[in-house]
């Protein structure tokens, strides 16, 4: 397999950065989660990170969150350096952390009611992205009457809701089952290219990584580096039905589990 | 309970018990146990006194502010504790001391340091209250989901905001059940208070009523307070079904 191929780097069309991590090392008393991991997230783009369980993909994105604070190095969002949550930034649990107290529409507009946005405005806008998402009708359910699919809806229409520049995914699609799954990657499809919005989508399915992608950061664990980036060129314009066919997708995919096979016990 | 096919409202054991009283009492067994019926009766004629509804009223009235104390404190308290683990190691111990301490025996100790009146009948009150709705709200806080906490953060919420629209929600199942526990807690602590420290209010009437062996009413009294306990008991138990819906699934 002739690798240059896939990793077409057009050094003069990669755009300005929206997020950059510089030498971040996080350890968690003796244990080194991340060592000296620097990457850059271009603007407008989807980048994911890719890895085994356990290399560190939820640690790095609740630094970039600004959940976590790095034992050193730092953070990036537009140039100015992260110190802690801003409004510049939603974050998609994998959990979906939905309030199970409150319905549908009171959890889409939680983050614009953190901003101290009016009642009746939070949730005309809350209202618009439900029914982007898909869940328009289900505004006063409550999240155990929906399915976990549904409910990573709500998860992703709260973050939607804030127009943060950056969206922060930790496997936002694991715990829904696999159609649902299909669904959502198409739509997230959508999305990048609708949204002008930053994506960082931390995943540990290689199948999903470059159907989603635009960028795929290869983390390899114990400690977590990156181990190479992948830019898929070839196959974004054909069209969601035609990726998981075409022959460039099918030999990342090869490619990248021949790097990760060796890490996984 | 079923009985011949026939399903029995809730508490039918009662007609049982109450039968079974008024054979005793009419049998004249013990003086100390006089016919449901004659008890009844003199229910009915105590509670138009004079006498009954200021005791009524003495007894709502440390109850209520006892009770009141207890949950403005130990809610705070409990859910502060449950998020900070410095506090927490601070006052767990105390709150499992006075959880478990035989507390009537501390209040000769009340009754020197806020004298023989009303606010000794009240802290009374509260003291029987607080450690269980401290210990279940702090509980309430401990099973939090770590992600709700995060995502609040990641929204940009305040503490205040994360204490009043995240963690008190969250633990609102178990702070429910910590202050119906407290409230019955609260109904023995009032009448210790009221028997122990000035005689005053329903411990005034017990005291009355079995020092002049008047057992019917006696039992009217106890009646009329199980009564009071028991309905306040079930309102909150209605409110935890009300918040069981997500009791399960946080
Ligand atoms: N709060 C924590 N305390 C101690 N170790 C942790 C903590 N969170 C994560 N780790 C460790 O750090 C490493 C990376 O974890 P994580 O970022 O969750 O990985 P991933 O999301 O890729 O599965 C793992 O070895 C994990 O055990
Ligand atoms: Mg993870």
């Amino acid at each position: 397999m002739d690798m240059s191929q896939t990793k077409t780097v057009v050094v003069d069309t990669v755009p300005e950065s929206a997020v950059s991590t510089r030498n971040i090392s996080k350890n968690y008393g003796e244990v080194e989660a991340l060592r000296d991991l620097s990457l850059e997230f271009p603007r407008g783009q989807l980048i994911s990170l890719l890895g085994p369980s356990g290399c560190g993909k939820t640690t790095l994105l609740k630094i970039i969150a600004g959940l976590l604070e790095p034992t050193s190095g730092e953070v990036e969002v537009n140039g100015k350096t992260v110190t802690g949550p801003g409004p510049d930034r939603a974050f998609v649990f994998q959990d979906f952390a939905l309030l199970p107290w409150a319905s549908v529409i009171r959890n889409v507009s939680f983050g614009l009611e953190m901003r101290g946005v009016a009642k009746s405005e939070r949730e005309d806008i809350a209202a618009r992205y439900i029914k982007e998402v898909g869940l328009g009708g289900f505004e006063n359910a409550y999240p155990h009457e929906l399915s976990g699919g549904m409910r990573q809806r709500v998860g992703l229409a709260r973050a939607l809701s804030v127009d943060a520049e950056v969206l922060l995914m930790d496997e936002p699609f694991s715990a829904v089952d696999e159609q649902t799954r299909r669904k959502f990657q198409e739509d997230l499809l959508g999305l990048v290219q609708n949204e002008n919005k930053t994506f960082i989508f931390v995943t540990h399915s290689i199948e999903e990584a470059v159907y989603v992608s635009d960028q795929i950061a290869i983390l390899l664990p114990r400690p977590s580096r990156v181990h190479e980036i992948i830019r898929p060129s070839g196959f974004r314009e054909k069209g969601a039905d035609n990726i998981r066919r075409d022959p460039e997708y099918l030999d990342i995919v090869d490619q990248i589990w021949a790097s990760l096979r060796t890490y996984v016990e | 309970m079923t009985l011949f096919g026939y399903r029995l409202p809730g508490m039918s054991s009662l007609i049982i018990w109450g039968l079974l009283w008024e054979i005793v009492g009419q049998a004249g067994l013990t003086f100390f146990i006089p016919p449901l019926s004659e008890v009844v009766g003199t229910l009915i004629e105590v509670i138009q006194t004079a006498a009954f509804q200021k005791a009524l009223y003495e007894t709502a009235y440390a109850f209520i502010a006892g009770v009141f104390f207890a949950i403005v404190i130990g809610i705070p308290t409990g859910i502060l504790m449950g998020k900070n683990r410095l506090l927490d190691e601070l006052l767990l111990p105390w709150v499992n001391v006075f959880l478990s301490a035989p507390l009537t025996a501390l209040v000769p100790v009340l009754m020197v340091l806020f004298g023989f009146g009303m606010k000794a009948i009240i802290i009374t009150t509260t003291l029987f209250a607080i450690w269980i709705i401290i210990l279940n709200s702090r509980a309430g806080v401990k099973q939090i989901n770590r992600s709700l906490v995060e995502m609040a953060h990641s929204f940009g919420a305040s503490p205040v905001d994360a204490f009043f629209k995240i963690y008190f929600w969250a633990a609102l199942p178990e702070i429910l059940g910590g202050v119906r526990i407290g409230i019955i807690r609260a109904v023995k602590g009032v009448i210790i208070g009221q028997l122990l420290i000035s005689i005053v209010g329903f411990g005034a009437l017990f005291e009355l009523y079995s020092a002049n062996f008047l057992m019917g009413h006696f039992w009217a009294v106890l009646i009329v307070l199980f009564a009071l306990a028991f309905t306040i008991s079930e309102f909150l138990a209605y409110l935890e079904r009300r918040v069981s819906y997500y009791a399960a699934k946080r």
